[in-house]
């Protein structure tokens, strides 16, 4: 144990096997208790040139690429405080090690929560991440309910950025930055949220569909409605099952009965199923397909309007690798797509190409918006993948604008020394 | 300016769209915030992305400083000029490219204004939901600059959440895209990180927004209050109560007054404080938050409480909001427009500490603010032809963002930071946090070349040490870059 990491932080261990990163095993784990100690952490690992990675829970700790090395784990699991819960200001400031479970129970006591809802995990891991869940379709990702932000940088700078009041453009928005980057630009050591009212009642409208198409023109009648749902989300287990298309509708009870009825109202046919109580009761994976199987899960980001086109296409190119895997996913125009554990490495790699390959094409053909829109419209990124399947796969396949990224790598972290090569890129 | 330069501008964007000339330039001497003024070295009006991207190289083969500038409706100087430098204006750039009502996307160029959107938008029966009160004039990549708001941002966001796309000159004049459009795209959040960064990292070429589904029912409430201090009472207990109005916007006596003597918009008489409380959603909904909030408002000493029943009714109720900044022209000389937050539960202390400071120096404030997100507007009232009254004014005006950082809030809400308030970024953020920032902007422009002194109080030199200032920068010493 080198003593500069003893010295700076009081509960630093040897690493057990059961330490790693991506199957990249550490070195040295250490539990800083306050921003100064992790500060005084971070500028021992940067005399000692130790690679760095953030992590919470590890519930998403596999994601994204092996990283090149992972000298010390900072686990963030004592940084457990949430600072401050201005009830009256629907704000929160919490540390990064804090579970989202415990924080929702702790906010619901004020009758409020962090609408956020990733099956899950630390808020430093959620918002390093930037996983969202169901809810994105109303209230965003991570960064949308983010206003303030502390961090430290590689070399043990501690800065923060934003503040704790919802409407605020003073300075560089670094939280925009951090969140979602996978622990590639530093370590975050408190997060600031906006908080929404708790709903007192809601309900799920579901629907079946047989096909793409009908499907999407459920979402689409539940996504336009002027009843504000707070998630339309789709769930597709496996090639031969219906489509199941779920509205979530939340406020109080007169409200969501009238707005559940009026939903089912507008979807013809009209077959439609209420489900009165929390999301996602009954359907449990929801958005989520096959989370804990253990395979690989791919993100599809897309206009949401292709919705129909997408899932076609994600169907048929697992059907050209003889795959059936789970789909689910948003509105918004997010899906995730799970393969089974037991399908063969280089299979998942050339699904996610073919993947890749058919998305750029519906985009393309979409007609009026070619060559108007971004040259990338829509993305696969594999955000998990069995140690085996991950040297047959590009991970996050082509990103726009990486230039400018890997120019923000090197101002926030010069020596590559935070979580180097899990991001975009090799990032 | 370099005669050189002026004609290869020429040759990019056209004779006709560069100007030279010393009495057109003043016209662009100044954006929303006059007082600070410059007449630019040259200006610039292309019609096309690739234009901006080769008058930015241009700029950056020459070492001239460039500006974007929009409708140059900014309240900060973000679009102030440089006399050494370019300004390049979009306002020539008003194609909405497109719009896809089953993504719920539009792609626009950026000097089409705001409202033009919502107009587009309307017959698929969506709105483009960022609202500043400039939305007739004001353009879409000045909001993407300023990260604008709006008084409806208590409830749809700001422009940050609903931009999933930029296609972006660099500060190296490459013509980049930021983002795909889908709001999910792999790798860092550069949308995010370039939205609000006032015209420092880049100029915005292509835009691609989010639109919302138009609420089903909107309800526009107006409550008098005897006093400010139970209308700040009653936005207390509607938020709650668990309701999310689209807006609340709160007025004081002072600035009920100029409403009334520039628009005559008629609020009802001998109330110390309105409030206008904007519901909407589904049917249902708006109806019984309509119910719950007079029965608040009431409850919290509501004198008179109006509802207006139609699209009329409603713009009679906002007439007085939305003219107040400029109605205070009726009641004083000059006045100076403030911007800045506190958390809601601390607006009533702050009330009072302007009140108090007010008194205590003898100079007017008037309070216009959007209550529900503790965004005060303190209209600070002076007279230009007394000696000293404008100093008096501006130390007010500072002394209420002091007031602001004490009680946890922010310095600038909306209105950015531009030049006029650069000085106050110290006090809300130490030099490390300032100088963490500086990297965002060392990555996208090392030069320092794009909309150089604003935001930030001393420009980080890229390279440098930060903390360690002992002699000039290399770029200083060759007169490349100026540091103050």
């Amino acid at each position: 144990m080198p003593p500069d990491l003893a010295a700076a932080c009081a509960d630093v261990r040897l690493a057990t096997p059961a330490d790693t990163v991506g199957a990249e095993p550490a070195r040295f784990v250490a539990c800083p208790t306050s921003t100064e100690e992790a500060a005084a952490l971070m500028r021992a690992a940067a005399g000692l040139n130790l690679s760095v990675v953030p992590r919470g829970t590890g519930s998403r700790l596999d994601w994204g690429q092996r990283p090149r090395s992972c000298d010390l784990i900072i686990d963030t699991r004592k940084l457990d405080q949430v600072v401050e819960h201005a009830a009256g200001d629907l704000v929160v400031t919490v540390q990064p090690g804090v579970r989202l479970s415990e924080l929702q129970d702790k906010l619901a006591t004020e009758g409020q929560r962090l609408a956020l809802d990733p099956p899950g995990g630390t808020i430093g891991g959620i918002l390093a991440t930037g996983v969202a869940g169901p809810l994105r379709f109303r209230f965003g990702a991570p960064r949308d309910l983010l206003i303030g932000i502390t961090v430290v940088l590689a070399d043990g700078t501690v800065a923060k950025a934003g503040g704790k009041v919802v409407k605020n453009v003073a300075g560089y928005d670094l939280g925009k930055l951090f969140a979602g980057s996978y622990g590639t630009l530093g370590l975050i050591t408190q997060a600031t949220f906006r908080l929404h009212p708790l709903p007192a009642a809601s309900a799920i409208v579901t629907v079946d569909r047989p096909d793409p198409v009908s499907a999407a023109a459920a979402v689409r009648a539940m996504a336009d409605s002027p009843l504000a749902p707070s998630a339309v989300d789709i769930d597709w287990p496996e090639t031969s099952a219906p489509i199941a298309v779920a509205a979530l509708l939340e406020g109080d009870e007169t409200s969501v009965a009238e707005r559940s009825s009026r939903i089912s109202d507008i979807l013809k046919p009209r077959t439609a199923e209420i489900a009165v109580g929390p999301f996602p009761s009954g359907r449990p994976r929801i958005g989520w397909p096959g989370l804990a199987a253990g395979g690989t899960l791919v993100k599809v980001a897309f206009w949401p309007g292709h919705l129909g086109s997408v899932l076609s296409a994600i169907r048929t190119a697992a059907e050209e690798h003889g795959l059936d895997p789970a789909l689910g996913g948003s509105a918004a125009g997010v899906l995730h797509v799970a393969v089974g554990q037991a399908t063969p490495p280089d299979t998942v790699g050339r699904f996610a190409g073919t993947l890749r390959d058919r998305l750029t094409g519906i985009m393309r053909s979409g007609g009026r918006l070619t060559e108007r829109i971004p040259p990338s419209v829509a993305s696969a990124v594999v955000l998990y993948a069995p140690s085996e399947v991950r040297s047959e796969v590009d991970m996050w396949g082509p990103v726009p604008s990486l230039d400018l990224m890997r120019a923000v790598k090197d101002q926030f972290d010069p020596d590559h020394r935070m979580a180097p090569g899990r991001f975009a890129g090799g990032i | 300016m370099d005669r050189a330069l002026a004609a290869r501008l020429a040759q990019i964007c056209g004779a006709g769209n560069v100007i030279t000339e010393p009495e057109e330039l003043r016209t662009y001497e100044c954006d929303g915030l006059t007082a600070h003024r410059c007449s630019p070295g040259l200006v610039v009006l292309p019609q096309a992305a690739e234009e901006i991207a080769a008058v930015v190289r241009e700029c950056a083969a020459s070492g001239t400083p460039f500006v974007a500038r929009g409708s140059g409706t900014g309240l900060s100087g973000g679009a102030l000029p440089r006399s050494d430098g370019v300004l390049i204006v979009t306002a020539k750039m008003r194609n909405i490219i497109a719009i896809d009502p089953a993504s719920r996307r539009a792609i626009v160029e950026p000097g089409v204004t705001n409202l033009s959107v919502s107009k587009a938008a309307e017959p698929y029966g969506l709105f483009y939901a960022p609202d500043p009160s400039s939305q007739v004039i004001c353009s879409v990549g000045g909001n993407v600059a300023e990260n604008s708001g709006g008084a409806h941002c208590l409830k749809h966001g700001f422009t940050v959440h609903h931009v999933t796309g930029l296609q972006v000159v660099t500060p190296q004049g490459e013509l980049t895209w930021l983002g795909d459009g889908t709001g999910s795209a792999p790798g860092y959040d550069l949308v995010g990180a370039f939205t609000g960064s006032e015209g420092t990292l880049g100029i915005v070429t292509k835009i691609v927004v989010k639109l919302t589904t138009i609420p089903e029912a909107v309800t526009t409430l107006l409550a008098a209050f005897k006093t400010m201090g139970a209308g700040g009472a009653a936005v207390s207990a509607i938020i709650g109560s668990g309701i999310l109005p689209g807006a609340i916007e709160m007025m004081d006596a002072l600035a009920i007054e100029a409403a009334e003597a520039a628009v005559n918009c008629q609020y009802p008489e001998g109330a110390g404080a309105v409030l206008i409380v904007e519901l909407d959603g589904p049917e249902g909904d708006v109806r019984r938050e309509e119910q719950a909030v007079r029965v608040i408002c009431t409850g919290n000493g509501a004198f008179e409480i109006r509802a207006a029943k139609d699209a009329a009714e409603r713009a009679a109720i906002w007439t007085g909001r939305k003219s107040a900044f400029a109605a205070v022209g009726r009641i004083s000389p000059a006045y100076i427009v403030q911007d800045g937050v506190v958390p809601r539960t601390a607006l009533p202390q702050v009330l009072d500490k302007i009140s108090e400071l007010s008194a205590a120096t003898g100079i007017r404030v008037a309070n216009v603010f959007h209550a529900g997100d503790g965004n005060l507007h303190p209209l600070v009232l002076f007279n230009d032809a007394v000696p000293g009254e404008q100093e008096a004014a501006e130390k007010v005006s500072g002394a209420i963002l002091d007031l602001c950082i004490e009680h946890g809030g922010s310095i600038t809400g909306e209105h950015g930071v531009g030049v006029d308030k650069s000085r106050y970024m110290p006090k809300m953020f130490n030099a490390d946090d300032l100088d963490t920032m500086q990297l965002v902007r060392c990555a996208f422009d090392p030069i320092g070349l794009c909309n150089p002194g604003k935001v930030f109080p001393t420009p980080r030199l890229c390279g440098e040490v930060p903390g360690i200032r002992h002699s000039p920068h290399p770029l200083v010493a060759s007169g490349q870059l100026e540091q103050f």
